[in-house]
């Protein structure tokens, strides 16, 4: 792993929202720390410092996911908290956040600290998401104070949705103590059971069990209700549907405490890529509608989607080398996401600066961590983008341990080429 | 038929993988077969030395009968093979059967499994050719074909015919790959049942809904009564038994607005008294068991023509 270096980043474009900057500058790093931008006419190489010619790249504030799993304990053979931090760096993610869904689910200190421990050695930061309910199982309240002080940053029982309404309400009110902030995969069980793909003709032409979008809108009302109930941020994982765009902005009007993300997959795809039964395509919630997909562009560019995260699931062939219907939910997501979002910049969906706010910014806002932005005393964690290389997505070329993608030997254009995380590059092409 | 015509399916899938052409040419493969079955000695040498495996991941009574029997007069040898639906209780993937399988070179596989796709999943790693006999809600390709042959046999012709569907239109293979096949072959195809149990998109696949079951049965060729499955009960998708009898039951009152020929079908078995009265199921009206001896010629035939026609004869 590389040493922490004073470095130039020369003749980039500077893409930096929070400090309206949009223009070609050099950006000073020292000591790990994010120290100048340097404004074009100014020639300043100050000494000791490696310039870096980063002429036609964009040099941007490092990137948050906020939506990913480790596997890291129980499941190193799908990925490790090494394996996966390595895979974001190669995706340009100088930090990402890890859902609790390990095993043992991450709902006390000996399970957050064993991955803050392995994160030390990581390739990215690691944010963990501590568990709402204790094991995940929905019925009594994980010890949110040991979680805080362990390093949790989030709650969340991601892929155990709370049914319970009760706990959850409960759950808003005593993160209030410590100030954290729930995120909610909302999904109806009751609607979704069984479900392996999106509820609509196709799924009735491959006689597979549909997973109605219903489910998914009907939780979020009710997340959504309580937050605003009890005075509580909630964040929506994921959203996939017209009407869950459709419920987060009327909420934002009425201004309740909510935010939401989505993924690339949902503004990528349909769930015409299950094909004939394609299960790098089965994920949850399911691929939707062309017209789900035209809504979540909408919901980026308009702002009702805060966040892009990749919902990063790393499985292995044995969960996915099966019948659809057995299959693993969930693919990989840390290495395309970027590449796919430029698409949507070509398509003028959104501009590089939302982009930057979108996959930075925000994430760092809600999430109450440091990044997000190229300001001075910040920590050095920066990601320069080629936004014009153009490759083809490999299996041979893959990071991360697993390679449950959809979008191999997809062409791409645009991706990082850089990552640097407190002044040491983490990752370089 | 076509001089030019030539089958050329490696694997029966599903009939939405069929043309007309093909649907054609496997009903009238299938009607010269069927003699044979009738001769003393029923069987013939078309597949001998062909290996024929019956790989069964849900209990099945008939159709696996109706495979083994269609397999055995054609000469093949013939191995059954009833397996435990889950793999992880089996403690084998279904790749990795078909990849056992595949080490031991048969000819044919016919497989049933509760997964949807599963047969294709078996061809994507398999050399021998696969026979889909029915997997999960997807298709019954082989069913679909018995009953376009029976109903061409009795009607002469498919299309322009009106074939109304009665029951589990959402859960029933059956009726997919009949609503996909009598479509394809021209016909009128109507669907009718409890609203729980007419999927999303069905219209899709070729088939008019009817919201009651007497819009469906008006002037009708053939009226199929799809069997109800008891044990869906967990999924609250009808009140009672008794309830679906008195508004999906097929009885000879339901009949009288059918066509004056109308013939009744079912691809069992029968729940008498929910879905289909026993005096219709037995009447003269009823061509069920027809259904079942086309069963074997259908098969007869999807073996020969996946074989390629070069059997040893």
């Amino acid at each position: 792993m590389s040493k922490t270096k004073n470095m130039l980043l020369k003749n980039g474009r500077i893409i930096d929202p929070v400090n309206g900057l949009d223009e070609q500058a050099d950006l000073l790093l020292v000591d790990g720390i994010i120290k100048e931008v340097i404004t074009a006419g100014r020639n300043a190489s100050p000494a000791g410092v490696e310039t870096i010619d980063v002429s036609g790249k964009w040099v941007v504030p490092g990137l948050i996911d906020m939506h990913v799993h480790l596997r890291e304990p129980g499941e190193e053979y799908k990925e490790t908290v090494s394996s996966g931090t390595r895979a974001a760096a190669a995706g340009g993610f100088t930090a990402v956040a890890c859902m609790p869904n390990t095993i043992p689910v991450n709902d006390c200190q000996a399970v957050t600290c064993l991955i803050l421990d392995k994160a030390r050695k990581g390739f990215a930061r690691v944010y963990p998401v501590g568990a709402i309910s204790k094991n995940s199982r929905g019925t009594q309240l994980a010890e949110y104070d040991e979680l805080k002080r362990a390093g949790v940053v989030a709650l969340s029982d991601d892929g155990m949705p709370v049914a319970d309404s009760q706990l959850l309400r409960r759950a808003l009110e005593y993160s209030a103590n410590n100030d954290l902030l729930l995120i909610s995969h909302s999904e109806e069980l009751s609607l979704s059971k069984n479900g392996a793909m999106n509820e609509s003709a196709l799924s009735t032409r491959l006689g597979l069990r549909g997973i109605p979008h219903v489910a998914e809108e009907v939780m979020i009302y009710r997340d959504i209700a309580l937050a605003h109930y009890t005075g509580r941020p909630i964040h929506i994982a994921h959203i996939s549907t017209r009407e869950s765009v459709s419920l987060i902005r009327r909420a934002k009007e009425k201004g309740w405490p909510v935010s939401a993300e989505t993924t690339p997959h949902y503004f990528s795809l349909t769930e015409e890529a299950v094909g004939q039964y394609d299960t790098m395509a089965k994920m949850n919630p399911p691929l939707r509608s062309p017209d789900d997909v035209r809504a979540i562009k909408d919901g980026l560019q308009d702002g009702t989607i805060d966040a892009i995260v990749t919902d990063h699931a790393p499985h292995s062939s044995l969960e996915k080398d099966v019948e659809f219907d057995q299959a693993a939910n969930g693919i990989t997501g840390l290495e395309t996401s970027l590449s796919l979002t430029l698409a949507l910049v070509r398509d003028g969906v959104l501009t590089p600066g939302k982009m930057i706010e979108l996959m930075s910014v925000n994430p760092a806002r809600i999430l109450g961590v440091t990044g997000g932005s190229l300001t001075p005393g910040n920590p050095a964690d920066v990601t320069v983008i080629d936004p014009d290389m153009e490759f083809v997505y490999r299996r041979e070329d893959i990071v991360s341990k697993s390679a449950n993608s959809p979008f191999i030997d997809w062409k791409m254009q645009g991706r990082a080429v850089m990552t640097i995380v407190g002044g040491r590059i983490m990752f370089a092409r | 038929m076509d001089k030019k015509y030539r089958f050329s399916h490696k694997h029966i899938l599903g009939l939405e993988d069929l043309s007309s052409a093909d649907i054609d040419f496997i009903l009238n493969t299938a009607d010269s077969f069927k003699e044979i079955s009738s001769r003393p000695i029923k069987k013939v040498p078309t597949l001998r030395g062909k290996t024929v495996i019956h790989l069964f991941f849900e209990p099945s009574t008939r159709t696996r009968l109706s495979f083994e029997i269609a397999a055995k007069r054609m000469s093949a040898d013939t191995f059954n093979i009833a397996a435990s639906t889950s793999s992880a209780q089996k403690g084998e993937t279904l790749v990795d059967t078909a990849r056992n399988l595949t080490a031991m070179n048969p000819d044919i596989i016919v497989i049933r499994h509760s997964s949807s796709g599963s047969p294709r999943l078996l061809a994507n790693h398999i050399k021998a050719s696969v026979i889909n006999a029915g997997d999960g809600a997807h298709e019954h390709p082989s069913q679909g074909l018995l009953d376009l042959m029976t109903v061409k046999e009795q009607k002469g012709r498919i299309s322009g015919l009106k074939i109304a569907i009665i029951g589990d239109i959402a859960h029933s293979r059956v009726a997919h790959s009949d609503i996909i096949g009598f479509s394809k072959m021209g016909a009128e195809v109507r669907v009718s049942g409890p609203a729980t149990m007419l999927p999303p998109g069905i219209d899709k696949l070729g088939a008019r809904v009817c919201r009651t079951r007497e819009e469906a049965v008006e002037d009708a060729d053939v009226v199929m009564a799809l069997r109800i499955q008891k044990e869906r009960q967990t999924d609250p998708l009808f009140p009672t038994l008794r309830e679906y009898a008195a508004c999906f039951g097929i009885s000879k009152k339901v009949l009288k607005s059918a066509g004056p020929d109308a013939m009744v079908m079912h691809p069992g078995p029968i729940n008498r008294g929910v879905e289909m009265d026993p005096d219709v199921a037995d009447g003269r009206r009823s061509v069920i068991l027809e259904q079942v001896t086309n069963g074997v010629a259908i098969r007869m035939a999807l073996l020969y023509l996946i074989m390629g026609q070069d059997g040893n004869e």
